[in-house]
């Protein structure tokens, strides 16, 4: 893997962001060959965004030939209430693009035939060539995308249902209130992440320290979902230093350097 | 791109770099807009896979919906007080060159006249949709003569009038005919004012308390009975006082009906009311604040004589006198001090 440590959330936003638009430029995306992005939801992700929004508008990016798959969405929660993942995306990223709606595949957690749902998503990533790269985020618990702890290493799109860790983290976007967290969602296997040629993790902030630790340092586990792409051939980690806070000095030191 | 051709083949036109009003606050956000409907750009994007066919830059423009103006006497020459053989060409005009400072409906207003007046005009006057070609007329905004002789301002004391007789009988025989009548103005202090703000309420016309002296008691009972609208707060009525705060006081008023909502006029020029007192009453009762210009046939024109009704009234600069008195009435149009009101 590589492990890229900025100094603080801005920087590594920042980071994620140039790496996300040079890889996409150096592909020379154009008609009837897209670049393919996996992309998640959540609080870390949101500077990349607006860092990418930045690109764009600068004239210097274009999503015009860019494919997106995002990870997951919540189940039975109103595709326009403002915590869907589709409002999400549409007004922390889509709105400010030229992304052509085509392209832009969201898990649609509504869908009478939610397994269905899955299989056709997973159909549609296979469609487009695979993904080139999946930018992803990282749980408290450790999970990736909602394939929480005890989840198949090897598994597909499908539908969960969310830890108590998870739904605790996502109450602050529900008025604190763990009544109205949805408790289940689609969302991408591990397997599915596993396929795409290349990886991208953000990881920011202290209260993450401790899954980044057992993601890198410890063994390959279903209890840290995370700690699979130590098999995947081409795995970024991008954090800042409270990230690393659990991590060996001798870690830090070696991809400090 | 182009918009998705199985829901409509229509152009989807999207103003970016510009505010917009929504939620009551103005939001930096794009406006998107197909066949004159405004659209939901996120139901747009996952639901029909649609996007904008052209985009309008509007230089950090705000988008904002038209302005309604319900108290506007007249402008650009015409006076709609006047007893005139074609009042929908004087009304039209003014419909028309009012587009352009951003309002979108109004109602003609009549200030108190002779009942011969009110007989050759109202019939003359017809509800209408705006457009290209207009304004829209909401119908007639009533100004008097059923008003205080203390509080007349700049309306004629001869044709001042009282319904203490007859109740609504008195006021309709002044009028004759209220079809296209939208907004009555009254002061409720009047003997008998009860059954007429409960007749005029009960037939859809909306009932004003203006050009008055009525204490607090009197505008709350005003109001019980029907009233919901207050023309020109502060001025031609009595001024807010901390034992008795009059008409004002009905901004914070409690013994009216918990879901009734009393309206307010103003008159923002910074002239017939000063922007403390504007921000004072705007803090008070903010969702009940409409301004209206309260524009006289000299609007849109250079400073000279002009009518008002029964009166001549005198236009100087921004100050405008009944012709040998000192008297306020309101000049200027929505434009220039509508800057200061956005808070």
């Amino acid at each position: 893997m590589r492990l890229v440590i900025l100094d603080d959330y801005d920087l590594a936003s920042e980071w994620a962001a140039k790496y996300i638009c040079n890889r996409i430029i150096q592909f020379k995306p154009s008609q009837g060959r897209y670049f393919t992005l996996g992309l998640p939801t959540g609080s870390t992700p949101l500077g990349c965004y607006k860092k990418l929004i930045e690109y764009h508008k600068n004239g210097d990016l274009s999503f015009k030939y860019v494919k997106t798959f995002n990870m997951d969405e919540y189940v039975g929660l109103p595709r326009n209430h403002p915590e869907s993942y589709h409002s999400y995306m549409w007004n922390n990223f889509f709105k400010h693009i030229d992304i052509d709606p085509n392209n832009a595949h969201i898990l649609d957690g509504n869908a009478p035939d939610l397994q269905a749902e899955c299989d056709a998503f997973e159909k549609k990533i296979e469609e487009a060539g695979g993904i080139d790269l999946f930018v992803g985020g990282i749980g408290p618990d450790g999970h990736i995308a909602f394939n929480e702890p005890g989840s198949s290493l090897a598994s597909r799109t499908r539908l969960k249902t969310l830890a108590m860790d998870t739904i605790l983290a996502n109450a602050k976007y529900f008025d604190g209130d763990l009544s109205k967290v949805p408790t289940m969602a689609l969302t991408v296997g591990v397997g599915t992440v596993m396929d795409a040629r290349e990886v991208m993790i953000l990881i920011t902030g202290a209260h993450k320290a401790f899954a980044l630790y057992k993601a890198i340092e410890e063994g390959v586990n279903h209890m840290w979902t995370v700690s699979a792409f130590q098999q995947h051939p081409r795995t970024i980690f991008v954090c800042d230093e409270d990230a690393t806070l659990e991590l060996r000095v001798k870690t830090v030191k070696y991809f400090k350097d | 791109m182009p918009s998705n051709k199985s829901v409509s083949d229509a152009p989807i036109f999207q103003f970016t770099n510009c505010r917009i009003l929504r939620s009551h606050q103005l939001q930096r956000e794009d406006l998107w807009v197909r066949e004159g409907k405004i659209l939901n750009p996120e139901k747009l994007f996952f639901d029909e896979k649609g996007s904008a066919d052209i985009q309008l830059d509007c230089k950090d423009s705000i988008i904002a919906p038209g302005f309604i103006d319900v108290q506007i006497n007249g402008g650009f020459g015409v006076d709609f007080s006047l007893a005139a053989d074609d009042v929908q060409s004087g009304i039209s005009l003014v419909s028309q060159k009012i587009l352009s400072h951003g309002v979108t409906s109004f109602c003609p207003t009549l200030v108190t006249s002779p009942p011969s007046v009110y007989h050759k005009v109202l019939p003359q006057i017809s509800v209408r949709n705006g457009g290209p070609h207009g304004a829209g007329i909401l119908g007639a905004h009533l100004e008097g003569p059923f008003i205080s002789k203390e509080k007349k301002g700049a309306h004629s004391e001869h044709y001042l009038s009282t319904f203490e007789s007859g109740a609504f009988q008195d006021l309709l025989a002044t009028y004759r005919h209220l079809d296209c009548v939208r907004i009555v103005t009254l002061a409720p202090e009047m003997k008998r004012s009860s059954e007429v703000i409960q007749e005029l309420t009960r037939r859809g016309i909306c009932v004003s308390l203006g050009h008055s002296v009525a204490n607090l008691s009197q505008a709350e009972e005003a109001v019980r009975h029907g009233a919901t609208f207050i023309t020109h707060l502060f001025n031609a009525m009595l001024p807010f006082h901390h034992r008795d705060p009059g008409i004002v006081g009905l901004l914070t008023s409690d013994q009216i009906p918990a879901r009734r909502r009393v309206f307010y006029g103003m008159i923002s020029d910074g002239i017939h009311t000063n922007p403390a007192a504007l921000r004072i009453a705007h803090r008070a009762h903010p969702k009940g604040l409409v301004l209206v210009t309260d524009a006289i046939a000299g609007m849109g024109l250079a400073p000279g004589r002009h009518t008002l009704g029964q009166q001549v009234i005198e236009v100087d600069g921004l100050n405008t006198y009944i012709a040998g008195e000192h008297s306020i009435r309101s000049l200027v149009t929505f434009s220039p001090h509508l800057g200061p009101c956005v808070f």
